[in-house]
């Protein structure tokens, strides 16, 4: 067998170890990495940065921890601009086991920013039926949440009184890592005009571009990337901007991978050898 | 006879809710929050159909002994504990519950998820061959979108995160509008066949 073969054949423990190799070392060695500011998430910020004090803004972290990695530091950026802007967050999930991440993120960054709960923001936690809630919220707040996350009744929570439908937010975020975010686009935005600004995972992103060129959405924050963008546009280093260190480095050996891979096929080939599997195939 | 009714039913309720989008009056807006009532307490009943659905399946293994009851019983236990602290104590940040949830759930997602990243790189490693036209281009767009849209693309070349920009808001959007509207125009023919009774396999007909 010559080096080419051997290299094609190459143990995939070995590949594990060097993707492992490369998350780890930049996570204790950060590289500081510059991050870059693409147009979707700057819309996204001014959109937010341009609400008057005392707006409300009604944020739905629909995701769970599968995917808390890229969401996460989305929903702390995002909601530590608010309230450092004076905003009123009305915080929600859609999904029964983001619960506990949703209620994590708005406590951690209303600690940041000094938010007080009640004031500066409301918990209303998870309530069940995407379509449903998100109608339901247009046509009555309460009939979809007479009472927070803790029980306690809108009416008797001083930033709620007066809010009962989209009417009274400026704005609706949607974090999400799922079909959610089409139905917020239908319901909220389509059905009753609610400015609407979006952030989903990276592989998702670009099934919403032509919403936002239609302006539907404002802004759209994908991803990891996304999210260190907002954590830079805001001036923190959060999980997002220590995670893009690793997530380029891996990238970096996932194309070197794919480099090698085919040079190596190409060579073998050229000297007359046997070529790899299949493309498409999954060779373990 | 049943049938028919169900088909009936099927056509009032869809006709009834495309029309009560176009109708602005308060008496149609009224109808309408109702029957979005009924759609949340639908949703509870699901889930608790879909408990009790978890629950027989894997009694059943579990008492059968089939190959893997224990992760049967494990599930089941899970199910039982999380009921009853969730019932007993909440499930708030500090409860027993948020702590599971801190300790056991969320790791647990979150290394499924990331096992991705390392399946991927060996996937890629061995399949993503450049062996055709299509796949050549497949393969140098699949780089430079790699390079390019992380924070050590332009250290690499300050053009890339250009053409980076100019590959997503020119060709993907293009291709994205053209699914979009297939898919628009797909969901509203199916609807159109349910509501007229055309579409019957939701009711076990095929």
């Amino acid at each position: 067998m010559t080096w080419m073969k051997r290299l094609l054949a190459i143990d995939r423990r070995i590949i594990f170890l060097l993707v492992a190799t490369g998350v780890v070392l930049p996570l204790l060695h950060p590289l500081n990495l510059p991050v870059t500011v693409t147009p979707r998430v700057k819309a996204a910020f001014e959109a937010i940065d341009a609400l008057p004090a005392g707006s409300k803004v009604l944020i739905s972290m629909d995701y769970e921890p599968d995917i808390m990695a890229e969401l996460q530091p989305m929903s702390i950026a995002v909601m530590r601009h608010c309230f450092r802007k004076h905003l009123q967050v009305i915080a929600m999930t859609l999904y029964p086991a983001g619960t506990g991440l949703g209620e994590r993120a708005v406590t951690l960054a209303a600690k940041a920013e000094g938010a007080v709960k009640n004031k500066d923001y409301v918990w209303l936690g998870y309530k069940s039926g995407f379509q449903a809630v998100m109608i339901g919220i247009g046509e009555n707040l309460r009939g979809m949440y007479p009472v927070d996350f803790y029980g306690t009744r809108l009416d008797d929570i001083p930033m709620m009184r007066g809010v009962n439908s989209y009417r009274q937010m400026a704005m609706v975020v949607n974090l999400s890592g799922s079909s959610a975010a089409d139905y917020w686009i239908q319901f909220a935005q389509g059905r009753f005009h609610a400015p609407l600004v979006l952030g989903c995972t990276a592989v998702m992103a670009t099934d919403y571009y032509p919403y936002l060129s239609s302006r539907q959405v404002l802004g759209l924050i994908g991803g990891m990337k996304g999210a260190a963008e907002y954590e830079a546009l805001i001036d923190t280093i959060g999980d997002a901007r220590r995670g893009m260190d690793a997530q380029s480095l891996v990238h970096l050996i996932v194309v070197a991978l794919v480099i090698v891979g085919n040079g190596a096929l190409f060579l073998s080939r050229r000297a007359g050898e046997a070529g790899g599997p299949a493309a498409g195939s999954m060779v373990r | 006879m049943i049938r028919r009714g169900q088909l009936l039913v099927t056509f009032l309720v869809g006709a009834a809710i495309a029309a009560l989008y176009f109708i602005p009056h308060y008496r149609a807006q009224a109808l309408n929050s109702k029957l979005l009532e009924w759609t949340l307490i639908v949703y509870a009943f699901a889930l608790i159909l879909g408990s009790m659905s978890l629950w027989n399946s894997h009694t059943k293994k579990v008492r059968n002994r089939v190959e893997g009851w224990g992760y049967s019983l494990v599930t089941l236990s899970s199910l039982v504990v999380i009921t009853v602290l969730g019932i007993w104590k909440g499930v708030g940040e500090g409860t027993p519950v948020g702590t599971i949830y801190d300790t056991v759930n969320s790791p647990l997602a979150s290394t499924m998820f990331s096992l991705l990243a390392f399946v991927i790189a060996s996937a890629a490693f061995r399949a993503f061959r450049a062996r055709s036209v299509e796949a050549t281009l497949l393969l140098i767009t699949a780089i430079v979108m790699m390079v390019g849209r992380v924070s050590i693309g332009p250290i690499i070349s300050p053009h890339l995160p250009g053409i980076t920009e100019w590959l997503l808001d020119v060709p993907n959007l293009a291709a994205k509008r053209a699914i979009a509207l297939g898919v628009g125009l797909g969901a509203v023919s199916t609807a159109l066949k349910i509501i007229l009774g055309i579409e019957q396999s939701y009711l076990g007909k095929s």
